[in-house]
């Protein structure tokens, strides 16, 4: 027999307010990579199996390297998203729920700048 | 706990014996493959990576990219994207409220499947035609 008021066992149990902002967020990336991925299936898929000599002539192209940057940005900020979404569905601990949002979300944001660096610095030649 | 008496009413069936539909699968498949692409992804970078370091390290990866497990594992990302990208364009299409009759949920679910197969074939021989 609890002496609280029905309001007040649900008050702060609600919804935090951000779903809609995770949710809008895959959305977004999710139209941006229509045409980034079809780009980079177009410009940098055939260079995998490629040479050296190819692969950095192909980036000094500033629209195939522009697209792939952004490819490969939004595709790890659309895959961080992703990841959190799985992560909450099927992890209950609290701990390992916390260890696994903040490492996914950080191993993507590291390895989606490194990708973007990687092509930035063919695009400028060194 | 936010929900101790749910009362005494039937659980709606469990997975094993539910018959499985379409719409089912393409849901479940469309998050595996957005997780499994995570994979290639990492490849990519790292293939960008030694591209960028210098030509004996791209030989390595590239080298690595395109060994029979690396094949593998490119091409059957390929059919993921395919997938994931049907898959995703389906969801855009639903968020505005359509394809939701029966006939159209099983026709889509099954569409995507088909198309995904077409696409990956026909990328292939893109790629391979040079």
């Amino acid at each position: 027999m609890s002496y609280k008021t029905d309001m007040g066992r649900v008050i702060g149990l609600g919804s935090a307010k951000e779903g809609s902002h995770d949710w809008w967020i895959s959305r977004v990336t999710s139209v941006a990579l229509i045409p980034l991925m079809l780009c980079f299936l177009w410009k940098v898929a055939p260079l995998i199996g490629g040479t050296h000599a190819e692969v950095l002539t192909a980036f000094q192209n500033p629209f195939t390297a522009i697209t792939t940057i952004l490819f490969i940005m939004i595709s790890f900020i659309h895959l961080a998203g992703g990841l959190q979404e799985v992560i909450v569905d099927y992890v209950h601990g609290k701990a390992t729920l916390v260890v696994l949002l903040v490492s996914t979300k950080l191993l993507c944001w590291g390895i989606g700048f490194a990708g973007a660096f990687a092509v930035a610095k063919m695009a400028f030649g060194a | 706990m936010a929900d101790v008496n749910r009362g005494n009413r039937p659980l709606s069936p469990h997975i094993s014996i539910y018959r499985r539909q379409i719409n089912m699968v393409t849901s479940i498949v469309n998050r595996i493959t957005g997780v499994g692409m995570a994979l290639a992804a990492v490849l990519i970078v790292w293939w960008l990576l030694a591209a960028s370091t210098s030509a004996g390290y791209f030989d390595f990866v590239n080298g690595l990219l395109t060994s029979w497990l690396g094949l593998l594992i490119m091409f059957g990302s390929l059919w993921a994207l395919w997938f994931h990208f049907l898959g995703g364009i389906r969801h855009l299409v639903m968020d505005f409220g359509k394809g939701y009759e029966l006939k159209s949920v099983d026709f889509w679910g099954w569409a995507i499947v088909v198309l995904s197969f077409v696409l990956t074939a026909a990328s292939i021989m893109c790629l391979a035609a040079g």
